[in-house]
């Protein structure tokens, strides 16, 4: 007697598919995966979210998730030392912190009953992103890894979210500030070149579901220097590069 | 009736099919990238395209929000060009609403909606040419839809229209059969089952008739989701075949 896991059910004690996808045994518990789907979140995922709304003592933040993911006021870092007590003043400077439409990295820190997820930034790392380039790609293209953020050779740095949101962004403009103040100096041509040019690799790899990691993305990344940013995305030329990085990451492989 | 011949002797209607014959079906799953699921579903001359969000926060008021199961948004619209005669509004006449709501009963009994509470399914179908059979041909797409988005189903919602014409019921009828003017059963079956999911009836169907032409629609659907999901295994092996 098989037990039913995800996208199954039983009926009249037959186990049926409700979603039309990959078949997945562990033991007697049968799931069907299926190639699409809203990102279902993890602890410890590294996710991308915006702002939605600004509440008592939470914001609420649109992670592509099935429901909207939370952001406790107590489990941000505010400024001026990380044991400050929060008080009245904190809640009613919350805006001024983080306000609807800003683009935040986090942590899923736990899971509530509903399915909502709750977040946490109380590390360097996480906090409100400034300039930058986001990408959208399907949540199970990213390989899931030791670290999600990278510091790429190309003079940029790339935030792999688990919930399918990839973040580019210049090198220098450190994510380690961590803060809610962020970077508005203008940044250099050169850097945006180089931006442009991920954002595409990013694309191509995403739309021919090639998995998305830093080695990934950085031999999409060399395999595109022998053509222009805009030419990348046209559908001869991102078959050869893509060629190029399958070839690549084979050999990387064994 | 006037002129028009519905069923010929020989027992060929207008288009030259059957009396049990379906028109032929064509659908493309994933249409647009940006949404979470999509279908473009054609079924003999009537098109239609299904596009599916979700499930994701309760947009709008909140108050809408069931705390057990999630909410079935539909909404059907029938593009400006879609019929001979240019249509002034292509959503929010009262038809597109009846349509719409009839759409939505259909899929809440189908979508798995308690897997998901507090959160919004959104179903839009937009008719892009209109050929008889539109309902049917909403709720066909849709379900492709819905399977191509991931959101877990109960089972395909097929669905057949059937006319009724000399004795013989004559099924997926096209827009000339429609017009005619003779009764029109719109059925949505849960093929697995046999559950009706919907059922509509215009004018007046004698009582004898009805199981006839019940059977002739269960039988259609049941031909319906053999080619339904003979295209979503196609897609799905074409998807898995490089892993």
């Amino acid at each position: 007697m098989a037990s039913t896991g995800h996208g199954t059910y039983t009926d009249d004690e037959h186990l049926v598919a409700s979603v039309a996808g990959v078949v997945e045994r562990v033991n007697r518990l049968i799931c069907v995966r299926p190639l699409n789907t809203r990102y279902n979140g993890e602890i410890g995922d590294v996710v991308i979210g915006r702002i939605t709304e600004v509440q008592q003592k939470r914001w609420k933040v649109d992670t592509e998730s099935r429901l909207d993911s939370v952001l406790l006021l107590s489990s941000v870092n505010l400024p001026g030392g990380e044991l400050r007590r929060r008080s009245a003043e904190d809640e009613l400077a919350m805006r001024d912190y983080l306000k609807e439409g800003d683009l935040i990295s986090a942590e899923v820190q736990s899971i509530f009953s509903d399915g909502a997820l709750s977040l946490h930034t109380r590390s360097l790392r996480y906090g409100k992103l400034g300039q930058g380039v986001l990408v959208k790609v399907s949540p199970s293209l990213i390989l899931r890894s030791k670290t999600h953020f990278h510091h790429l050779a190309s003079g940029a740095s790339i935030i792999l979210g688990n919930n399918g949101l990839v973040w580019l962004q210049p090198a220098n403009s450190a994510v380690e500030a961590g803060g809610f103040v962020t970077d508005l100096e203008p940044v250099p041509i050169s850097e945006r070149e180089v931006i442009s040019r991920l954002r595409n690799c990013v694309i191509i790899l995403a739309h021919h579901r090639l998995a998305l990691s830093d080695t990934s993305v950085t031999y999409c990344y060399e395999a595109s220097m022998a053509h222009e940013i805009k030419d990348i995305t046209k559908p001869e030329i991102s078959e050869e590069i893509l060629l190029e990085t399958r070839q690549r990451l084979l050999e990387q492989r064994g | 009736m006037a002129g028009v011949e519905l069923l010929s002797d020989q027992g060929y209607r207008v288009d030259g099919r059957r009396a049990s014959e379906l028109r032929r079906v064509q659908c493309r799953l994933g249409v647009l990238g940006q949404a979470d699921g999509s279908a473009l579903l054609q079924l003999g001359n009537t098109r239609a395209l299904a596009v599916v969000s979700g499930p994701h926060e309760i947009r709008g008021s909140k108050s809408k929000a069931l705390h057990d199961r999630a909410v079935v948004n539909c909404q059907y619209s029938m593009a400006t060009f879609s019929t001979a005669e240019r249509k002034r509004r292509p959503h929010g006449d009262r038809k597109s609403i009846e349509m719409s709501l009839h759409l939505r009963q259909t899929f809440e009994t189908a979508i798995l909606t308690q897997l998901f509470p507090r959160s919004q399914i959104d179903i839009f179908v937009q008719i892009l040419k209109s050929d008889g059979g539109n309902y049917c041909v909403c709720v066909n797409a849709a379900t492709m839809a819905l399977v191509d988005a991931g959101i877990p189903l109960q089972d395909y919602v097929c669905a057949c229209s059937v006319g009724f014409v000399d004795e013989t019921p004559l099924v997926d009828v096209c827009y000339a059969e429609e017009a005619a003017g003779g009764p029109v059963m719109a059925v949505a079956l849960l093929p697995r089952s046999e559950q009706v999911a919907f059922l509509s009836l215009d004018s007046r169907l004698h009582e004898d008739h009805l199981s006839g032409v019940m059977k002739a629609a269960t039988v259609a659907c049941r031909d319906l989701h053999a080619v339904l999901s003979r295209i979503v295994k196609e897609t799905l092996q074409e998807a898995t075949a490089g892993e």
